[in-house]
Parts: C-alpha cells; structure tokens; sequence
C-alpha cells in the first residue's frame, strides 16, 4: 500500500517496440502538490512513458499506481482510471465537431453522466479559469493554437483529476503563443495541482518544478531539483542536453 | 380516353411504389452501411471479415443479379419474399454495400488524436465511436452516401424486372401496348430527374445543416 500522499507510483516500467528497447526500467514518484518535469532528447520515450501510465499504450513489465489503485492490475477499469488523470496532448487533440464548451462539456455528460446543464456550467467555469469563456461557443478551427490548447487544459480540468499530464503542451506553438500556456499552466501550478508535465520549457520548470527527471535511453540518469539540475548536472548526456537548451534560450533572447 | 388521361394516373401510381420502396431502401440502406464500416474498422478479425465479405459480395454482384437471386434463387433453398420486399431487400444490400466504403474511408481518415483525447476522458469504445468519432465521419461521408443514394433513386427502376409495378414497369408495360416511347420513358426519365432533383437539394441542405468550420466535407 503506497504512501498515502503519493498520488503516482511508477515502478520498473519497460517497453519495447519490436527491437526498439523504448522503455528500461523507469521509476519515480508523484506526490500530491508536486510538480515533475521530464525531459530529454527526443526519442528518448518521454511521451511513451506518459502514454504507459494511463495505458494509451501497455507497458511490458511494471506497475503504476494512481493513488491507492493498480492502473496496470488487468482487473482495474481502465475508464474509470483514466477519469482522474488529466492529460494534455502536444496536438491539442480538440474534439473538431464540438465547440469549445461542448469539448469541455462532453466528458462530464457522456462519461461521467451529469445533466447537460450543469456540465455546461462547470464547462464555463473551466473555461473561465484559462481566460476562455467568451470563446466557448467557437470551434476548434476558429480558435489559435494557444486558445485550443487552453481549451484543452480546461477540458482535462473540468473532469476534476487528481493528477494532470502534459505531453510536451506548448511544442505544436509558435512562439508568440507558448506564454498564454505557460501562464495557466503556471497558475495551476501555483494551485498545487499535482502535475507531471513533458517539457523542454526550462523558463517554466525553474519557477514551478520540485523535480526535473532527465530521461535519456529509456532510462532516468539524472534528476534533481530545477536549478541543480539545469546548472550542473553530472552526466554526460544531460550536460549536453541542458547546455543545448541554454543555448536556445539565449538565441531567443530570453 | 386519350392517352395521356390513361397514362399519367397510372404512371403515378408507378411512382407511388417507387416512393414506398425508397422510403424503405435509404434508410435502411445507410444503417447497414454504418453497421458494415463499424464492424470493419472495430470489429474482431472474423467479423471484420464477414463485413467484408458482404461488402464484396454485393459490389461485386450487378444489381440486377442480387434482385434476380433473391427473387428466384432464394426460394430454391425454401426462403421465398414477394416481389417488393425482393426488391427492397436487394436494395438495402447493393447501397448499403457501397454507402459503407464511404463510411468506412471517413471512420479511419478521422484522426488519431480524436480517438485518444476520447480514451484518454475515460470514455469507452462505443462512447468514443457515437460521441466522438461517428459525428465527424458521417460529415465526411455525406456527399459520397448522398450520390449513393441518388443512384439508388435511379436503379429502383431495375424492381420492375421482378413484376414490381413502379414507374419503369408501368412505362415499359404501356410502351408495349401503345408504342408511343417518346412521350411514355421522356416522361419517366423527367420523373426520375425530378426525384433526383430534389434528392440532390434536400442533400445540399443537410450539408449546409451540418457545416462545422474545420470540418468540410471531402470531396
């Protein structure tokens, strides 16, 4: 039985893709309030890793739990699961046929059965909370990449997780766009949502992380606390990868 | 009585029973072509197969064949339906066999993001496919199904090679009494024409209906 203040437990995780060793034995912990970051070069199994936890995708061997349930226990109802994490897509993945209100609205009605005016109401209030109310009758094409995204954090809101998961959020964005996200995703932070969040946006992980996981070969090499880890890290491939990153931030300008 | 006060009752009785097995045949024929396109893209291997083979089997057949198996060859095998439901029936299978390619191409050029933002709410597979998938495909398929069903409009004339007394039956029947061709299949044409007319309008306005921005209709 895990620490009731863990909210995530991720234990051993390996995956493959045919020869591909995408995964090898990965394992941290989430506790409640906390915010993780993970990042690392890419093809690295970051987004595999997330996809593993709230099974998108099996993983092979290992064991997540969310709270005091086994997600990866073949009897756990997944749905169910699934309910309580959030999960933030690099594509926004907004459902195209659904306004903005509907694509907040939706899961409330269909998966968690609530009236259609009261999930109207608590889709508003989610909207309201990313500065996107008076956009709630619009639909995805009318909407910018950061509108949608903001929509689709809202979206994940609204069904009340105990643990969001962002898969590199603002990557799909121009630039001009990734700070709208940021500043909700900072503000949530600020809340004390608990989140695990894929991102190379080191601006963000500095002032709201607790912990940075440098993955790297399927494995963690190294992980630590924001400052530590982007100023001095020891391994080789992090060493590479943050000063990479420092680079562009500097080519940026920021 | 002149010709035309003996022909143009009859051939609107014709026209009649041509409604009747339209009003039958399109709606049924696009929920066997829904079912068929679900059952090809979600079904389990056999019947996914199964599906497609229904779907080979009645694109592969003339139309007037199947209605000619139906009819004739059915109750060989002691499965015997009168003339209209005959027709009825092959008409339901020969569109719904098409219609469901239509449905299906739209289902799986709905992207995979849909389908995991939909799993990911916690919503199961039938949840995803009605809430979330089918919306966006049938969209997409509109203008394919529509076309179908306009030439189902056209090829319900073949019902009269079974003995059923619709528009075509009626014409040909007087043709070989009176002989007058140009104004007995002009004017059963025109009525075809007419049905397909307005087929072609209510579809245009469906669409319009349906219009979601981001979400036009494939061409």
């Amino acid at each position: 039985m895990p620490n009731e203040n863990v909210v995530l437990k991720v234990e051993n995780i390996y995956k493959n893709y045919g020869n591909n060793e995408v995964l090898k034995g990965v394992s941290f912990e989430v506790n409640s309030g906390e915010i993780k970051i993970i990042c690392g070069p890419s093809g690295s199994g970051k987004s595999t890793l997330l996809r593993c936890l709230n099974l998108l995708t099996r993983p092979d061997k290992g064991h997540v739990w969310l709270e005091a349930e086994e997600v990866t226990n073949p009897t756990t109802n997944i749905n169910k699961v699934r309910q309580k994490i959030g999960f933030v897509f690099q594509e926004f993945n907004l459902f195209n046929h659904l306004t903005a209100l509907r694509n907040v609205s939706i899961g409330l009605e269909v998966v968690k059965g609530m009236k259609k005016n009261e999930a109207r109401q608590i889709a508003l209030r989610e909207l309201r909370r990313v500065g996107l109310e008076e956009h709630a009758h619009k639909y995805p094409a009318e909407l910018s990449g950061g509108q949608k995204q903001r929509v689709a954090i809202a979206r994940a809101l609204a069904m009340n997780p105990v643990i969001m998961f962002y898969d590199e959020p603002t990557s799909a964005l121009d630039p001009q766009l990734i700070g709208e996200v940021l500043d909700v995703m900072k503000k949530l932070a600020k809340e004390k949502l608990t989140s695990l969040v894929v991102t190379h946006e080191m601006g963000f992980a500095q002032s709201v992380a607790d912990e940075i996981m440098f993955i790297a070969d399927g494995k963690i090499l190294e992980r630590g606390p924001p400052r530590e880890l982007f100023w001095n890290p020891k391994h080789e491939m992090a060493k590479l990868f943050f000063k990479r990153i420092a680079e562009l931030y500097r080519r940026e300008g920021q | 009585m002149s010709f035309w006060e003996d022909f143009l009752p009859k051939i609107l009785e014709g026209w009649v029973l041509t409604v009747e097995i339209l009003v039958l045949a399109i709606p049924l024929g696009v929920i066997l072509a829904i079912a068929l396109a679900i059952a090809r893209v979600y079904g389990n291997k056999p019947i996914s197969l199964l599906a497609a083979g229904i779907v080979g089997l009645f694109r592969g057949f003339p139309l007037i064949v199947t209605l000619l198996i139906i009819f004739f060859a059915l109750p060989k095998v002691g499965i015997y339906f009168p003339p209209f439901e005959s027709a009825v029936l092959g008409f339901i299978l020969c569109t719904g066999a098409y219609q469901s390619e239509y449905v299906r191409g739209a289902i799986q050029s709905i992207d995979v993001g849909q389908s995991l933002a939909a799993q990911t709410l916690g919503m199961s597979k039938l949840k995803e496919v009605a809430h979330i998938i089918l919306p966006q495909a049938l969209r997409r398929a509109l203008p394919g199904v529509s076309n179908e069903i306009i030439y189902l409009i056209l090829y319900s004339s073949l019902a009269s090679y079974l003995g059923v007394e619709e528009i075509f039956a009626i014409a040909r029947h007087f043709n070989s009494l009176q002989f007058r061709p140009i104004e007995i299949f002009l004017t059963a044409g025109l009525i075809y024409a007419s049905m397909a007319t307005v087929a072609t309008t209510v579809f245009r306005i469906i669409e319009n209906k349906l219009r979601i921005p981001g979400l036009e209709a494939t061409h």
